[in-house]
């Protein structure tokens, strides 16, 4: 039986449902603090860690900007949607006339603007206030942190399907996210890991985030590792987000 | 775009059922908890679906619209297979547990639900005309600012039904929507049911506990057990089984239908 109903996306269902993804946080203030000061206040903590080597500060400094915006909107969109699906607004919205790329783009449009929001200032602070110093242009950098935000929303989403609890959901976190971490260069370069780890991190997008970052800040234009790291991670995004799309059924048991 | 234009061309007899179920069955988990139902439910009437807890009315009602899965036999709604995107616009579904955003307000709730019914800036007035209209039809004029969060329970599910109430639907599924509102509420809400089908000709298949709802509607169905014990007016069920009210009746139906199953047992 064919359930799936049209694939082409309504913009304005689209924007509906990302105004009311907004709308929700609005009246969760306390959120949308911790979503804009945390990532500035561990920003400057590291500054400080890093007192006597800025150049560790520059390097670990540029990857935690990318790295920031993943995990928060990981951690917001699978929250969010698992409430969607444990409240049964979901099953209402999937017996209704909305596209499942309506909700999901929807998501992915409003935590994109809360990441742009939280980009701009964790990034702002780091390049002119705690000297953060990038070789290429800040925007380069909001750029990647955009789109690190973005396949942070498709994991979250994708993840939530998943879990059947908050329990569960915050639990894919460290299951998701840390080995990404561990393996993405921040703590060692990648070609000093052992062979299988560093063929492992090839092909985890996180490692492409991270590097897109360092590019920026060690080269004044767009070099062509900057272009793949931006497609990689962009194409990474897209696929999950259709990953997650799969998950939402009109018909569940 | 599909064609349906042979509807149009055969001659008009008896309208066509708003629902028509033959040989439905549903397995969830490994139960069956639908055994091939057969049942229709007539345009523009108020159908209520009775039946002990657990018999699976949610069940039948998930499944008419479509979100239930592991559903055989055959399930015509409006003309269409169950869950057919043509039937999304034009079936209202309320699910048993409110399901609205409680992290918004009542309005807002509606809003949003309102602007996937009908998109678009160039609705944005006759939007706001049906958000208004469902709300004061559900009696949450008072209540309109207030988050869905905080709202008592009874208020939280006329939220649920105002959102069914939004796009002027065809048919309306409403998974005991009455449950927990005092006798005051339930009155109008059954008043504003009876308004809906006569003036507006909205089909409503209603479940309920309540036995008094029950002599409200124009037709019964009885279930127990995933099956159908009688289909048919509040009236002719009390004729037929010499009982004063449909409660009597009800209780006469499963005591028989116990009995004969327990005689079945015992000759196996
Ligand atoms: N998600 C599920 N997975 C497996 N079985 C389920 C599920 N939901 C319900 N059931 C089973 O299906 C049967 C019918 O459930 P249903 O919710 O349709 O009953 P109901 O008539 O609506 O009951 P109530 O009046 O209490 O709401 C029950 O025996 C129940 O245990
Ligand atoms: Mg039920």
């Amino acid at each position: 039986m064919n359930t799936t109903g049209p694939h082409t996306l309504s913009p304005a269902r689209t924007t509906a449902t990302a105004a009311r993804v907004l709308r929700q946080l609005r009246h969760d203030p306390r959120t949308i603090a911790l979503l804009l000061v945390v990532p500035v206040l561990m920003i400057t903590l590291l500054r400080y860690v890093f007192d006597g080597s800025p150049q560790t500060f520059d390097s670990i400094g540029a990857s935690l900007l990318g790295i920031f915006p993943l995990i928060t909107m990981f951690l917001v969109t699978s929250i969010a949607t698992l409430r969607e699906r444990t409240s049964g607004t979901l099953e209402r919205l999937l017996a209704m006339p909305l596209g499942k790329g309506d909700l999901i783009a929807g998501y992915a449009l409003a935590f994109g603007a809360v990441a742009v929001a939280q980009s701009v200032l964790a990034t702002a602070l780091s390049v002119w206030v705690l000297g953060l110093d990038v070789t290429g242009s800040p925007w380069l950098l909001l750029l990647v942190a955009l789109l690190d935000a973005l396949l942070g929303t498709a994991l979250g989403l994708f993840v939530s399907a998943f879990a059947a609890s908050e329990f569960q959901a915050v639990q894919f976190m460290p299951a998701v996210i840390f080995p990404q971490l561990l393996l993405c260069g921040l703590f060692t370069p990648r070609d000093q890991m052992a062979p299988v780890l560093e063929r492992i991190s090839d092909v985890l997008p996180m490692s492409y985030a991270v590097d897109g970052m360092n590019q920026v800040l060690h080269h004044t234009g767009v070099t062509t590792d900057f272009v793949r790291d931006v497609l990689v991670v962009a194409g990474s995004a897209l696929l999950v987000l259709c990953l997650g799309a799969a998950t939402l059924r009109r018909r569940t048991a | 775009m599909m064609n349906y234009a042979r509807d149009r061309t055969e001659p008009p007899r008896e309208p066509a059922p708003a629902v028509e179920a033959r040989a439905l069955t549903v397995v969830r988990g490994d139960r069956t908890v639908l055994r091939g139902l057969g049942f229709t439910v007539e345009p523009g009437r108020i159908t209520g679906l009775l039946g002990p807890s657990g018999c699976g009315k949610s069940t039948l009602m998930r499944a008419v619209v479509g979100t239930q899965a592991k559903v055989t036999g055959t399930l015509d709604v409006l003309g269409h297979p169950a869950g057919h995107p043509a039937l999304r616009p034009r079936v209202g579904y309320v699910t048993q547990a409110p399901s609205v955003y409680t992290d918004l307000t009542v309005r807002q709730n509606l809003d949003y639900f309102a602007a996937v019914l009908r998109p678009g800036r160039r609705h944005r007035d006759a939007r706001g005309e049906a958000v208004t209209r469902a709300i004061d039809d559900v009696d949450l004029a008072s209540h309109t600012d207030a988050l869905a969060g905080t709202l008592s329970g009874g208020q939280r599910s006329r939220v649920s039904l105002a959102v069914a109430l939004l796009g002027t639907p065809e048919l309306l599924v409403l998974d005991e929507p009455t449950v927990g509102l005092d006798p005051v509420l339930r009155r109008d809400l059954w008043h504003l049911f009876h308004t809906l089908a006569a003036e507006r000709g909205t089909t409503i298949l209603v479940s309920s506990h309540v036995m008094d709802e029950a002599e409200r509607c124009h037709r019964l169905l009885l279930m127990r057990e995933g099956e159908i014990l009688a289909d048919d007016t509040p009236a002719a069920l009390r004729a037929r089984t010499g009982s004063d009210t449909v409660e009597a009746a009800f209780l006469h139906l499963v005591d028989e239908a116990s009995a004969t199953a327990t005689r079945q047992e015992a000759t196996r």
